[in-house]
C-alpha cells in the first residue's frame, strides 16, 4: 500500500479542488435564482393550478433530503437512458434544490409587503405584472436580502454531498487525499477552515444586512 | 344612466350578511357621504364599487361599465374611479412625484414629461408642490393623505372614493385634508366618501346615507337627514356622535 504524509502539496491539492466547489456554488445559485424566481412568480399569481404545481414542487424538494435528490437525478437519469456525468447531475440537483428553497423565502418576503400596497396599486389601474415589478417587488427584494444570503451558506455547504455520486468537489478530493495519506483528522480540518473561509463572509454580511434592516424599518 | 348605479346588491363574508339590498344611484358632480357605526357595512360597500370586494348579487355599473361581471375589464375600470383609504398607502420606496407619476405613465402610457407636469398640477391642488421629491415618511399623515388624494387625482377619475380618509389623523391635521376635499367638491368632482365627520357631511353632502347592519336605513338631503331622523337606530347614532 502506498502511503505518503500529508504535506503542503495536499493543501494546494484542496485549494485547488476549492474553485469546483465555487463554481458549483455560483451555478446553483445563478440557476437556483432563475429557477427560484419563476417558481415563486407562479406561486403568487392569481391562478390556482399554477399555484398547486409550485407548490407541490417546493414541498417535494423541501420534504426530501439533498442526498436522495442527487441520487434521483445521477442514478434515475441514467436508468431513463439519459447518461448525466456528476457535473450534470450535481448541477441539477442543486439547481432544484436552490430554486425551491429561495422561491419559498422570496413568496414570503412578497407576501409580507402589506395588502393595503397590492390594494392601492390595483386600485390604481395597475395589472398584477405591473404592481409586483413597480410597487411589491422593490419592498421585497429590500427585506430578502439578508434570508437570501443566509440560505446561500446552506448551498455551499450542500455542495459537499455531490461528493457522494463521484463529482471532484472539495470533500472528495479530501476523501481522496485522505485515502493515501491516513490522516483524516488534519485533511478534514483543513477543508473545515476552508468552508467556513467560503461560509463566514456571507454569514457576516447576512447578519449585517439584517442590522440594516432593521435600523431602517425602524424610522 | 346615474355615473354611478348600485342595484339590489348583496354581499356575504362567509355567513355573515354584510350588504343586504343595497340600492344606490349617484349623479355625474354630486357629493355623497355615507354614514353609519363600524360594521354597518360603508366601507365593504365602498369597496364594491371598485371591484376590491366581488358582490354576491345585484349590479354595479360605473359609467356604464358593469363592475362585477365575468368579462369586465377591472384595470379599465379603475381608471375611473379613484380610490384614497384611510390609511394613505402611498408607496413608501417611491418620491411623492413617483407615487403620483407611477400609474399615469404605466397604465396610461403618459410620456414622464407630461405625467410630471400633472404630478406638479395636482400636488397645486392639494397645496404640496414644494414636498414633489420628498419620500412619504418625511411627511405628516395630513401631507400623506393629501398626496394620496393627488395620486388619484392624476388619473382624472370620474369618480373618487374616499374611506374614512380622515380617520387615521391627529385631530389638528383633520382640517387640512377636508379643505381639499371642500375644493375637489367645488370643483364638480363627483363624490362618494365614508365619513365620520358629520360636520364635514352636513356642509359638503348633496346627500347623506345613513347604513345599519348592512342596509341602507335612510338617506336624503344632509338638513333633513340630521335635523329630522325618521328612525331611531339614525337618531341615536346622530346623539351618540353629536
Amino acid at each position: 500500500m502506498l502511503l505518503r504524509d500529508f504535506g503542503h502539496g495536499d493543501i494546494l491539492l484542496l485549494i485547488y479542488a476549492t474553485r469546483w466547489t465555487i463554481a458549483l456554488s455560483l451555478i446553483a445559485f445563478a440557476g437556483g435564482g432563475l429557477f427560484g424566481f419563476a417558481f415563486t412568480i407562479l406561486r403568487i399569481l392569481p391562478i390556482r393550478l399554477l399555484n398547486y404545481l409550485s407548490s407541490a414542487y417546493i414541498q417535494i424538494i423541501q420534504g426530501t433530503p439533498l442526498l436522495l435528490q442527487l441520487f434521483v437525478v445521477f442514478f434515475g437519469l441514467a436508468i431513463l437512458g439519459w447518461d448525466v456525468s456528476a457535473w450534470t447531475a450535481a448541477a441539477v440537483a442543486l439547481i432544484a434544490y436552490t430554486s425551491a428553497f429561495l422561491a419559498e423565502i422570496w413568496r414570503g418576503c412578497i407576501q409580507a409587503i402589506p395588502k393595503p400596497q397590492w390594494e392601492a396599486s390595483s386600485s390604481l389601474g395597475l395589472g398584477i405584472f405591473q404592481l409586483l415589478w413597480y410597487v411589491i417587488m422593490p419592498q421585497a427584494i429590500k427585506i430578502s436580502i439578508p434570508p437570501t444570503v443566509g440560505f446561500l451558506v446552506q448551498v455551499i455547504k450542500g455542495t459537499a454531498l455531490t461528493s457522494v455520486i463521484g463529482f471532484v468537489e472539495l470533500t472528495r478530493t479530501a476523501q481522496l487525499i485522505n485515502n493515501v495519506t491516513l490522516e483524516p483528522f488534519a485533511v478534514y480540518s483543513v477543508i473545515a477552515v476552508i468552508y467556513f473561509s467560503l461560509c463566514f463572509p456571507l454569514t457576516s454580511l447576512s447578519r449585517r444586512l439584517e442590522r440594516r434592516l432593521n435600523v431602517s424599518s425602524a424610522n | 344612466m346615474s355615473l354611478v348605479q348600485i342595484e339590489k346588491v348583496y354581499k356575504k363574508f362567509g355567513d355573515l350578511q354584510v350588504l343586504e339590498d343595497i340600492s344606490l344611484n349617484v349623479e355625474e358632480g354630486q357629493q355623497i357621504a355615507i354614514i353609519g357605526r363600524s360594521g354597518s357595512g360603508k366601507s365593504t360597500l365602498l369597496r364594491c364599487i371598485n371591484g376590491l370586494e366581488p358582490i354576491n348579487q345585484g349590479n354595479i355599473h360605473v359609467d356604464g361599465d358593469l363592475v362585477n361581471g365575468q368579462k369586465t375589464n377591472l384595470k379599465l375600470l379603475r381608471q375611473k374611479v379613484g380610490i384614497v383609504f384611510q390609511s394613505y398607502n402611498l408607496f413608501p420606496h417611491l418620491t411623492v412625484e413617483r407615487n403620483i407619476t407611477l400609474a399615469p405613465t404605466v397604465v396610461k402610457k403618459f410620456a414622464l414629461a407630461d405625467a410630471r407636469a400633472l404630478a406638479h398640477e395636482v400636488l397645486r391642488q392639494v397645496g404640496l408642490e414644494d414636498k414633489i421629491d420628498s419620500y412619504p415618511d418625511q411627511l405628516s399623515g395630513g401631507q400623506q393623505q393629501r398626496v394620496a388624494i393627488a395620486r388619484s387625482l392624476a388619473m382624472q377619475p370620474k369618480v373618487m372614493l374616499f374611506d374614512e380618509i380622515t380617520s387615521a389623523l391627529d385631530p389638528e391635521l383633520i382640517g387640512e385634508v377636508l379643505k381639499v376635499l371642500e375644493y375637489l367638491a367645488q370643483q364638480g368632482m363627483t363624490m362618494i366618501l365614508v365619513t365620520h365627520e358629520m360636520g364635514f357631511a352636513q356642509r359638503v353632502a348633496d346627500r347623506v346615507v345613513f347604513m345599519h347592519e348592512g342596509r341602507i336605513w335612510e338617506s336624503g338631503p344632509p338638513e333633513q337627514l340630521f335635523a329630522s331622523p325618521e328612525t331611531p337606530e339614525l337618531d341615536s347614532f346622530i346623539r351618540a356622535i353629536l
